[in-house]
Order: structure tokens, then C-alpha cells, then sequence
């Protein structure tokens, strides 16, 4: 059975997301575990960011979250294959809700990067596209190459949501950033950023 | 079983060999640096079924199938990977149903990375509250003779075990 | 069968959420909270959604308040034992959290399937390190959601309500 995993996509993770982040505006922008954290810190440490550090499973159901509250602004989730997987369920939340603010970008470089490079299920057949629009969330797409995810960029911002996109991307881990790891400052000045409270 | 401590051994190496001797048949898991090499042997090995799981309480009960099926398996974690278990652990003892899990530990010992202590330190309550029985080891040498004897607590006295492998042998997320 | 689900309570309870300011209300089906979803989902005030498993809502209240907003999750004692992950999450970051929970397992359970999780509910939700309030008189149960939701919302600390099964009221199968 082939484990590690090795895609021949040609986008790079990091340089996808700090394109991504580029147009960003006023968003607040939910990071999965990972690579996901190290790519987003990367573009610059923004307190409108919620690096989810420790948990797998839980990004979009923080997203969703946040942006029930916040509804004149756009939430990005900006996670990982496998993080996802392990919150499948939120998809059918998120079908079903429709919140209008709320894209979520799948960096999937079908391995889970933080523990080795182990091929995950996307490697090996599994279409989160498809489960998305199953799911009930019909705006959502796959991108594989610059021209498309030059296209696709615009509707993560102002398409009315909620938008699900899976950017394929190679293996290539970036390096790893100093992050901030504090959950409680990170949430704290995120809290503070979006109200204007910190309690 | 290798007694031969040698700069080349780990102890991955002579637990791989008392599931092969023991008839495990099926491993569970999801992918963890504390268990990488264990993992890759299980893998490697062909006639173990080694399953990728999406979230650890897949894996449990998968276990149940296991032994409902009768076969023998085995469930590999990391210690995070225990909060999303305590539910699906109410099968195992409600039906009596064995159940042997080797968990990583995070946030013990020399943790670098402050999100992984909370759950870390709720593990082992968080395991006894559901009833498995834990068995705690911190030195490499000591961690086939535990997972053996977990093994026929589990197997032979129709119990749910867990082996827990402590930070200080596994180095993991102990960095700089 | 008939339900003999006692519920003097839910009413009251809504009440003390909105006077809380809570606006989003996450459950997972359950027939003890039966009346207080209906009231969450028949107001216009409020966000009631509806989870596919009880870790969803934690992770939704975690965003909730990040985003301005309260929130309770609404779940079963069984529920608990899918949460705990989900919970260092919020243990880490100090998020406050507000759950009510119904008991099974403990009182006049007729479903022994119940019965591992509803007691061990109370010691797992401690080892995370959620507060535990305790109501088990119908007569109560409001004064200490109150209390819980002063300590989650003012004091910014993970805080369950475990609802006894004894007043949430027995389902008897015989008839």
C-alpha cells in the first residue's frame, strides 16, 4: 500500500495562500492545524486571524460561528484536507444553514503534513468537492492551476456563500514560522478586532 | 523478543513482532508522530490490515467490529485523539467487548506546544472515567513487556486497555 | 409508550438564556430538551442549529464568542463523550462555554446502553476541566442556569449544567 504521499500538482501551498490572503480586505480568516497555521502566519500575523492550532475537526464550525456574528464580513477557513475530514459532519451544517459570509479554501496536498507525510483519504479517491455539493453547498470547485485560482479568488470574497473550494497543491511543505501558539492571546485580540471587547 | 538494546533498536521494532505473535490482525489509526515507526511496520506488513481513520472513535469501533468478527486488533492514538473517543467507548463496556489501544502521549512531559496540554493531562482521567483500564510506561526498554500484558488483560479477560506511552520516550513535540 | 417527560422548565430556562444575551443555541436532537429547541427554533431572535455530532457545537460557541456573540450547546450525557477533544480547544484559549445537559444513565434508565456514559459524564467533563452545576429538582433548574451562564459569560469559564434524569422525567415503554 503507498503511504507517502507524492502529488504532481503544481500550485504551491504557500504561495496559493498568501495570494489568497493578498485580497483579503477586511476578512477574519479561521486557520486549520498544520501547515495551514504556517502559511497563514507566514502572509503576515493579522489579528483578524484565528490560528485553530491544537484540534483537529473544528475550523468550520468556528468559521460559522464567527460569522453569524459578524455578518457584514467575510470569514475565510483556510484548512487542510485532513483536518476537514475529521469535522466532515460540518459540511451538512453548512449546506443546510447557507451562512452568506462564510468560504471555505481546502489546501489539499492529500498527506497530513504534520505527522509525516502520510497519504491521506483525498489521495486516494476521496472528492471533497463532491461531498461538499452533496452536502447541499452548491458554489463549490476544485483548483489546480494559477489561471483557476486566479478566476476562483473573487468569488472566495464576494460570491454570496457559503463557497467551498479545494485548491490541489504539491507535497512541498513549507518551513515552519514562529506562529503565535498562545490560544488565549491569539483569541483575545481576535475577539477585540471583531467587537471591540476583549472579555 | 530482541533483548539487544543496540544503538539500531527501537522498541517499535519488538512490539511489531508480539503482534505478529499475538495474531493482531487489524490496526487502526490515525497518522501520529509518537507512533510513526510503529505505524510504518504495520503497514509494511502484509498480513496486518492497517486502516487510516479519519477520527479516532472510527478506529474504536472498528475494534468492536474486530473482535465481533473475531479477529484481534489493535487501535493507535495520539493522546488528543482520546476525547474524541469517550462516547464510542461506552460500547466496549457496555457489551463487554475487548479492546487494546496504545496511546501517544502529548503534553506530559517537555511539551513545547501549549495546545496540546489540556488534553494531555485529561487523558488518563478522561480513559479511567470511561472505564478502560490504563497501563502508564515511560522507558523504551519496558513498552513491549506493558503492551503484552495489556494484551491478555484485554484479550483473555474480555477488557478495554490502554498502553499509555509516555512524551519521555517518544520525544515528541519535545523539541529546542 | 408513553412520555411522562416532565417540563416546567424549559420556559423558564429560554428566558434566562435571552436575558444572557445568548444568541445562538447548538443541540443535537434530544427528547428531554425537546420544548426548549422548539422555543430556540420559533425565535426570531435567536440562531438555533441544528449538529450533526455534540463537537460541532463547541467548536460554533468557540466562534460565537469569538465572533460577539453568545451561545449554549443543548446535549444529552451521552453527547459528552464526543466532546472532550473539542473541549482542550476551548480549555486552551479560555473561551467560555455554556452547556446544558440532560442525564441518562442514572435514574430509572431503562436503555442500558445509557448507562457508561451517563456516569461517567460528570468525571470526564472535570478532567477537561469544564465546572459542573448540578440541578436536579424541576424547581431549580432555571436559578442554576442562571448562575451557570453568570460564570460563563462574566466570568469566562467552560461551565455545564447536568439536568437530572429525575427531573427531566422518566419515559415509561409499558404503556
Amino acid at each position: 500500500m503507498e503511504n507517502k504521499s507524492k502529488t504532481g500538482f503544481m500550485l504551491e501551498r504557500r504561495a496559493v495562500v498568501h495570494r489568497i490572503l493578498r485580497d483579503r480586505g477586511e476578512a477574519a480568516v479561521v486557520t486549520g492545524i498544520g501547515n495551514a497555521v504556517h502559511d497563514v502566519a507566514s502572509a503576515g500575523d493579522n489579528e483578524k486571524n484565528m490560528y485553530l492550532a491544537g484540534v483537529m475537526g473544528g475550523a468550520v464550525m468556528v468559521a460559522f460561528g464567527i460569522a453569524l456574528g459578524q455578518l457584514e464580513r467575510r470569514v475565510l477557513v483556510i484548512t487542510g484536507d485532513g483536518e476537514l475530514l475529521a469535522g466532515i459532519g460540518s459540511l451538512a451544517i453548512i449546506g443546510v444553514e447557507k451562512p452568506k459570509n462564510l468560504s471555505i479554501i481546502v489546501i489539499d496536498n492529500e498527506a497530513y503534513g504534520a505527522t509525516g507525510n502520510q497519504q491521506t483519504h483525498t489521495g486516494r479517491g476521496v472528492d471533497l468537492v463532491g461531498i461538499a455539493k452533496a452536502s447541499g453547498i452548491s458554489n463549490a470547485s476544485l483548483i489546480t492551476n494559477p489561471l483557476e485560482l486566479e478566476k476562483g479568488i473573487p468569488s472566495f470574497f464576494q460570491d454570496p456563500g457559503p463557497y467551498f473550494s479545494v485548491v490541489k497543491v504539491g507535497t512541498k511543505s513549507s518551513p515552519r514560522i514562529n506562529a503565535p501558539k498562545d490560544g488565549t492571546y491569539v483569541s483575545r485580540r481576535f475577539r477585540a478586532a471583531m467587537t471591540g471587547k476583549n472579555f | 523478543m530482541a533483548k539487544n538494546f543496540s544503538k539500531d533498536w527501537h522498541w517499535s521494532q519488538d512490539v511489531h513482532r508480539l503482534f505478529k505473535k499475538i495474531k493482531i490482525k487489524q490496526v487502526a489509526y490515525v497518522p501520529d508522530n509518537g507512533l510513526a515507526k510503529l505505524i510504518d511496520l504495520c503497514i509494511a506488513n502484509s498480513s496486518i490490515r492497517s486502516v487510516v481513520l479519519t477520527s479516532e472513535e472510527e478506529g474504536v469501533a472498528q475494534m468492536a467490529g474486530a473482535w465481533l468478527g473475531g479477529q484481534r486488533g489493535v487501535l493507535l492514538t495520539q493522546s488528543g485523539g482520546v476525547g474524541n473517543c469517550i462516547n464510542m467507548l461506552s460500547m466496549m463496556q457496555e457489551c463487554r467487548i475487548p479492546l487494546l489501544a496504545i496511546v501517544s502521549m502529548r503534553g506530559e512531559w517537555g511539551e513545547t506546544f501549549p495546545w496540546q496540554v489540556p488534553m494531555g493531562q485529561s487523558t488518563i482521567p478522561a480513559l479511567e472515567a470511561a472505564k478502560v483500564i490504563v497501563h502508564q510506561i515511560d522507558i523504551a526498554e519496558g513498552v513491549t513487556e506493558t503492551v503484552s500484558a495489556a494484551a491478555k488483560l484485554a484479550f483473555d479477560s474480555n477488557r478495554a486497555v490502554a498502553v499509555v506511552v509516555s512524551q519521555r520516550i517518544t520525544q515528541s513535540g519535545v523539541r529546542g | 409508550m408513553v412520555q411522562t417527560i416532565r417540563d416546567n422548565w424549559s420556559s423558564e430556562v429560554f428566558y434566562v438564556l435571552k436575558e444572557a444575551k445568548v444568541k445562538q443555541i447548538a443541540y443535537v436532537p434530544d427528547a428531554g430538551h425537546t420544548n426548549l429547541i422548539k422555543k430556540a427554533v420559533s425565535d426570531n431572535e435567536v440562531r438555533a442549529i441544528a449538529l450533526t455530532s455534540e463537537q460541532e457545537g463547541v467548536a460554533l460557541l468557540a466562534g460565537a464568542w469569538l465572533g460577539g456573540e453568545g451561545g449554549a450547546l443543548l446535549m444529552q450525557s451521552s453527547g459528552v463523550g464526543n466532546v472532550i477533544n473539542m473541549l482542550g480547544m476551548a480549555n486552551e484559549c479560555r473561551f467560555p462555554l455554556l452547556m446544558l445537559i440532560t442525564m441518562r444513565g442514572e435514574w430509572a434508565e431503562f436503555n442500558p446502553w445509557q448507562v457508561p456514559m451517563g456516569q461517567a459524564t460528570e468525571n470526564v467533563l472535570s478532567a477537561i476541566g469544564v465546572i459542573v452545576h448540578r440541578a436536579n429538582d424541576t424547581s431549580k433548574i432555571s436559578e442554576t442556569v442562571k448562575a451557570a451562564a453568570n460564570l460563563a459569560f462574566e466570568a469566562g469559564r467552560m461551565v455545564a449544567v447536568l439536568i437530572g434524569q429525575r427531573a427531566v422525567g422518566v419515559k415509561d415503554w409499558s404503556k
